[in-house]
């Protein structure tokens, strides 16, 4: 019997799936309990002291959205920057080289492996919250919302390629991790709206594109957001498509990866 | 019919060194050939621009007729390769590695092959074990599984049995000579030159990013029609020491061009008083050949290895 010959991506996004879902209590628990602290932690100190949305939201309703869309982006960052590295330093990277796979099929693996894995941690944050906050259930649009953690995740997980790729090592992973993608996720809105900053950090934070993310992902529970959600949507989707682009690229020179 | 690899005028620099100067190479379908060449000489570059992973300044490769970059996809799957470095993904059994291998091609449904190789690698009992509890030489053999897991008509094996013991390495040859009898052509590169003259038919040696020397086995041997003295003495007359290929157990080896220059060794060992405690003659072996070839100053440090 002649064995069935398909596209090999498939095997090398299931194999993506697996190396997460083995160690699923790392990968998937424990940010959903650090997400939970988080909630408990500041909704506790600043549920009566933030007002949100002129007073029309709840501040710990506020933080969820945020809290959910902080841990999705965060580990689909993770799970294809961390699944590279590991590959580039063991040498096992070279048992995807091999084969014949074009880069879009590496793209295409590597980047919807980390957005599942965001996504599902993403849910399990938003599962937990909802003990706190049930009225969240009843979302006023979720399919903007699905879209954000969409376009979301596929732009994390497509700097997690980035990084994977470019670092090294470990230690210059985690700058890439502490120096650019914590900041931008940090100042992007996840604790805060941006009408309470200062006009100076209100303006700058129109430059993040996480901002737009999150305050586009909290439009659909809400809806009510700090920028017009299309707006967002179109920001987001751009930045998706540029990375999506240079990545494209990188992966056809073979930069980093094919000498 | 294609060659099953061309390599023609392909060159590599990094940085200040030439790891690739100028190789011409054409490996003909159904051939066992060999790539010798001391480390560094550009064995392991040369697989890579086959395999794809390294991009060759100049120059084209083939395989099978496929380009290697503008026909990547028929040119991988007709490729296999065993890397040298001992590489494995921690997370998977070793069936799992062949399994997520196999689908990496293209290629479900592919249980029976893997059944196979399983077998012929004596991994039947490893199937389901984790790639980390394995021994180094169990791990050279899933590598050796991974890399015929699509049945490559093209199989390179760099370095494959470093680290192997011996039994096992006996059955690796017996199942790789198997697949070259199916038809399948070998290429191998070995430190071990013994593993080289028994099995390759034809052989190209490699220096500096070059080829230095290419022929069948046979015809190499024959070209140094030279012999080998094993010697055990209490020292090695001075004129003859330039001539020492190697010491080994107490022995030194002599490499002799002809059976006349005997008479030469004997009489400086006479002359200089120097007591014979063993003495035999040996025919030309690979390992002769490839110092020859080499130049003995490089071939020196060489870290060639002759097991008897």
């Amino acid at each position: 019997m002649t064995p069935a010959v398909g596209s090999g991506w498939r095997t090398l996004l299931y194999k993506e799936l697996l190396r997460f879902w083995k160690v699923a209590f790392q990968t998937i628990l424990a940010p959903v309990l650090t997400s939970l602290l988080y909630l408990l932690i500041f909704s506790h100190v600043l549920e009566n002291n933030v007002s949100v949305f002129d007073g029309k939201v709840r501040y710990t309703a506020f933080l969820v959205p945020g809290l959910v869309m902080m841990s999705v982006l965060q580990n689909a960052f993770a799970n294809s920057s961390s699944s590279l590295i590991q590959s580039k330093i063991t040498g096992n990277l070279i048992f995807v080289l091999l084969p014949p796979l074009s880069p879009a099929n590496l793209f295409a693996a590597y980047v919807v492996g980390a957005m599942v894995r965001g996504l599902v941690v993403g849910l399990g944050v938003f599962i937990v919250t909802l003990f706190f906050v049930p009225s969240l259930l009843s979302m006023p649009h979720p399919f903007w919302a699905l879209a954000f953690a969409l376009l979301g995740s596929a732009i994390l997980a497509t700097l997690g390629l980035i990084a994977g790729i470019w670092a090294e090592k470990f230690d210059q992973l985690s700058a890439f991790q502490n120096f650019i993608i914590m900041p931008f996720t940090f100042l992007s809105g996840v604790f805060y709206s941006i009408h309470t900053l200062p006009p100076f950090w209100q303006q700058l934070s129109r430059f993040n594109p996480f901002f737009y993310m999150i305050d586009g992902f909290r439009y659909g529970f809400f809806g009510l957001s700090d920028v017009p959600p299309f707006t967002s949507l179109v920001i987001v989707a751009a930045c998706c498509l540029l990375l999506s682009l240079l990545t494209l690229s990188l992966l056809r020179r073979g930069w980093k990866l094919r000498r | 019919m294609p060659a099953a690899v061309e390599v023609v005028n392909v060159t590599r620099r990094f940085g200040a060194v030439q790891a690739l100067a100028g190789i011409d190479l054409e490996v003909q379908q159904g051939e066992f050939f060999g790539l010798l060449g001391p480390n560094g000489a550009g064995k392991t570059t040369l697989i890579s621009v086959l395999a794809g992973l390294i991009r060759a300044d100049t120059g084209s490769a083939r395989i099978l007729g496929h380009d290697v970059i503008a026909d990547y996809r028929a040119a991988r799957r007709a490729l296999g390769v065993v890397p040298q470095e001992l590489v494995f993904d921690p997370f998977f059994t070793v069936r799992e590695t062949l399994e997520i291998q196999s689908g990496y091609f293209g290629i479900r449904d592919n249980a029976a092959w893997i059944d196979e190789l399983l077998h012929h690698l004596d991994l039947g009992s490893k199937a389901n074990a984790n790639m980390r509890s394995l021994s180094g030489g169990m791990k050279r053999r899933v590598l050796v599984g991974q890399a015929l897991v699509h049945k490559p008509p093209v199989i390179v094996l760099d370095e494959p049995t470093a680290g192997v013991d011996v039994e096992l390495r006996q059955s690796l040859w017996a199942f790789i000579r198997k697949l070259n009898r199916d038809g399948h052509t070998i290429i191998l590169t070995t430190h071990y030159l013994e593993e080289a003259e028994a099995l390759c038919g034809r052989i190209a040696m490699l220096k500096a990013g070059k080829v230095v020397a290419l022929d069948t086995t046979h015809n190499l041997l024959s070209r140094f029609a030279g012999l080998t003295v094993r010697l055990v003495a209490d020292r090695i007359p001075a004129l003859w020491q330039p001539r020492v290929l190697r010491q080994e157990g107490g022995a030194s080896f002599i490499g002799l061009d002809r059976h006349a220059e005997l008479e030469g060794l004997l009489a400086a060992l006479r002359t200089e008083r120097i007591a014979i405690g063993e003495l035999a003659l040996q025919e030309t072996d690979l390992e002769y050949v490839f110092l020859k070839i080499m130049g003995a100053p490089e071939a020196a440090t060489a870290p060639m290895v002759m097991r008897r």
